[in-house]
């Protein structure tokens, strides 16, 4: 811990509180997010994860507590805000639409115009422009699944549906990369493949916000491992110090941390 | 690293597994399959063969049916339709529907006339005032979905009742007649002709209509987010879309282009009448329906309703060229949509 406390984290969530009525979703949590790293969410059901990650994207905002970005204290009112300030989300509905092409969800809510007239006065899009780079940008990303970025989504199996949504999270996510569940409906190996994209993202010094139920998947892929349970952070471990047991003991309060 | 150690397949082996999985797909895929996936790509295609087919069959039936001054009588018979058509199409793209299209046009065909005849408005300003009048319908239609969050079926129900309302209490019921109106109101039902074809300007700025909204919703960022709202609001919602602000943009511009359907009704009667196309409403829907644009939303061209409203005008003219009964061209309108909308249904159909 001495090297992580050196180090600013990218993103910082100080005594988060959010309720629902009487309904107490998070109950001052903290976490701490640091350069390039996977961090991992796990907890039981109800135990806040969801909530504590749509703070962390705008789409909730807390009652009380912080959020610090690279240091500087933030604001979100919407997931745009969070979008803007480099947060990119997947949610676990992948939040794509099914009747566009692939390069049209990529591209979704920040579509490119034409330069010149064509663009300024005709607001024409730039359709050849986006194809061409969400062609390069799934390169980049090593995905070979998706051949043909004119082609609906809908078309497409559960596992290239989100790597869609991860590309577009990596292609526009500056400083921070949050994937809600991302291999809970998918096979053996499109998970493979999903797992593969958030260890490519952190190659590339993107930080990532996994959450998951799936502990050999977190164990596999992430350095550490935030612990929620009843609304706060119960324990944060990793993979070389904790089991995949131990967790799950944390996570139920089996065992306190 | 442990990540390191567990290289999956997919990562430095490109390419080379890929085709074989589809050829497999493309060859377990049947012959019902690969039409309903090119169908999928382009919702017009299956109206377009039924307008093709019907044009032929009815030229067969009857030598009339093709000559120039009938086809000139079916595109102004369905210029009307047609151009309420573009503004019913954005809205159902968005899973919406209007059922009020009928009372915006005529309400604002009654402004027009109104102001120019009694209150003495030159031709330009009565249109622009009617237009005006076209837009704010829309936008309170829009601002009852957006901001009270109501089903569009319940408040252009109630808004249709409204509208119309409205339209008998201005015009105390009467009839202007298209003498009286200043010229540039009756333009629309001028004619001039075109290789022997009589094409009216109403004619014309309906097909304007459709260009500028297949340009709209093609080719801008607009078009894509009416798409994406139609698909899947919350989906949107979460790409950064404002989805409320996308759906009253929809609403306003539709009531623009409803006004503007009014402006061809006043030329194509030759009067501005408030009990002027009474059953318009359902025929807009019809035409997008037939059109194939799905009620569902997010699924559509707006060139497909002008096919759907040109299929309804060539099977009323072509049945009343062949004899048939006024009742039996109802029917087959209706079955054609019975037909549109399980065409439809197969075509989303989620293939595994």
């Amino acid at each position: 811990m001495t090297q992580d406390s050196a180090r600013t984290p990218v993103l910082q969530a100080t005594g988060l509180v959010k309720t629902f009525g009487r309904v107490v979703g998070l109950d001052g949590v903290d976490l701490e997010l640091y350069p390039g790293e996977v961090l991992a969410i796990i907890g039981d059901n109800g135990a806040g994860k969801s909530t504590l990650v749509k703070c962390l994207s705008g789409a909730y905002t807390p009652d009380q507590g912080q959020l610090l970005l690279e240091g500087r204290p933030v604001t979100f009112h919407g997931p745009q805000e969070a979008r803007a300030a480099g947060i990119e989300t997947v949610y676990q509905n992948l939040a794509v639409s099914p009747a566009l092409d692939i390069a049209s969800n990529l591209y979704l809510g920040r579509e490119q115009r034409r330069s010149g007239v064509l663009g300024s006065v005709f607001r024409m899009l730039d359709t050849a422009g986006m194809r061409e780079r969400s062609e390069q940008q799934l390169k980049a990303l090593g995905i070979s699944t998706l051949q043909d970025v004119t082609q609906a989504v809908e078309t497409l199996s559960g596992g290239q549906r989100q790597a869609v949504a991860v590309a577009r999270a990596a292609a526009f996510g500056s400083k921070v990369v949050i994937l809600d569940e991302p291999t809970a409906a998918l096979g053996v190996r499109e998970s493979g493949q999903v797992l593969q994209l958030v260890r490519d993202l952190r190659e590339r010094g993107l930080p990532v916000i996994l959450i998951s139920h799936n502990m050999p998947h977190v164990f596999e892929v992430a350095d550490r491992i935030h612990v929620q349970r009843l609304g706060r952070r119960a324990a944060v471990i990793t993979p070389e110090t904790h089991s995949p047991s131990e967790a799950v003991a944390l996570m139920t309060g089996a065992v306190a941390a | 690293m442990p990540s390191r150690t567990v290289p999956p397949a997919s990562a430095p082996a490109p390419a080379a597994p890929q085709p074989h999985v589809a050829d497999e797909f493309l060859r377990r895929q049947s012959t019902a399959g690969r039409i309903q996936s090119v169908l999928h790509r382009h919702p017009a295609l299956s109206p377009a063969l039924v307008l093709v087919l019907s044009v032929v069959v009815f030229g067969l039936l009857n030598d009339r049916f093709l000559r120039p001054e009938n086809l000139s009588l079916v595109t102004q018979q369905v210029a009307v339709v047609g151009a309420l058509a573009v503004g019913q199409t954005l809205i159902i793209l968005t899973a919406g529907i209007d059922l009020s299209v009928g009372a915006i046009m005529v309400l604002s065909s009654m402004v027009m006339a109104q102001t120019a005849v009694a209150n003495g408005l030159p031709g330009p300003v009565a249109l622009a005032v009617g237009l005006a009048v076209g837009l704010v319908a829309g936008a309170v239609n829009g601002l009852l979905v957006t901001r009270l969050k109501l089903p569009p079926f319940i408040v252009t129900l109630g808004t249709l009742n409204v509208f119309l309302a409205l339209t008998l209490l201005y015009s105390k019921g009467a009839t202007v007649r298209g003498g009286e109106l200043p010229s540039l109101l009756t333009w629309t039902g001028e004619a001039f002709t075109v290789g022997g074809v009589r094409v009216t300007v109403g004619v014309l700025v309906m097909l304007a209509m459709y260009a500028v909204v297949a340009y709209a919703l093609g080719r801008t960022a607009w078009g894509r987010h009416v798409y994406a709202v139609g698909d899947d609001k919350e989906s949107a919602a979460l790409a950064g879309i404002r989805v409320p602000r996308v759906l009253l943009s929809v609403y306003v511009t539709a009531g623009g282009l409803f006004a503007l359907a009014g402006w061809i009704l006043v030329g194509r009667i030759n009067a501005a009448s408030p009990n002027a196309a009474a059953e318009a409403n359902l025929d807009s829907i019809t035409a997008v329906v037939i059109g194939g644009t799905s009620l569902f939303g997010g699924r559509g061209a707006v060139w497909g309703s002008l096919l759907g409203a040109l299929i309804v005008g060539v099977f009323r003219n072509g049945l009343s060229l062949a004899g048939v009964d006024v009742l039996y061209q109802t029917l087959a309108v209706g079955v054609l949509v019975i037909v549109a909308v399980a065409v439809d249904q197969w075509i989303r159909k989620e293939r595994a």
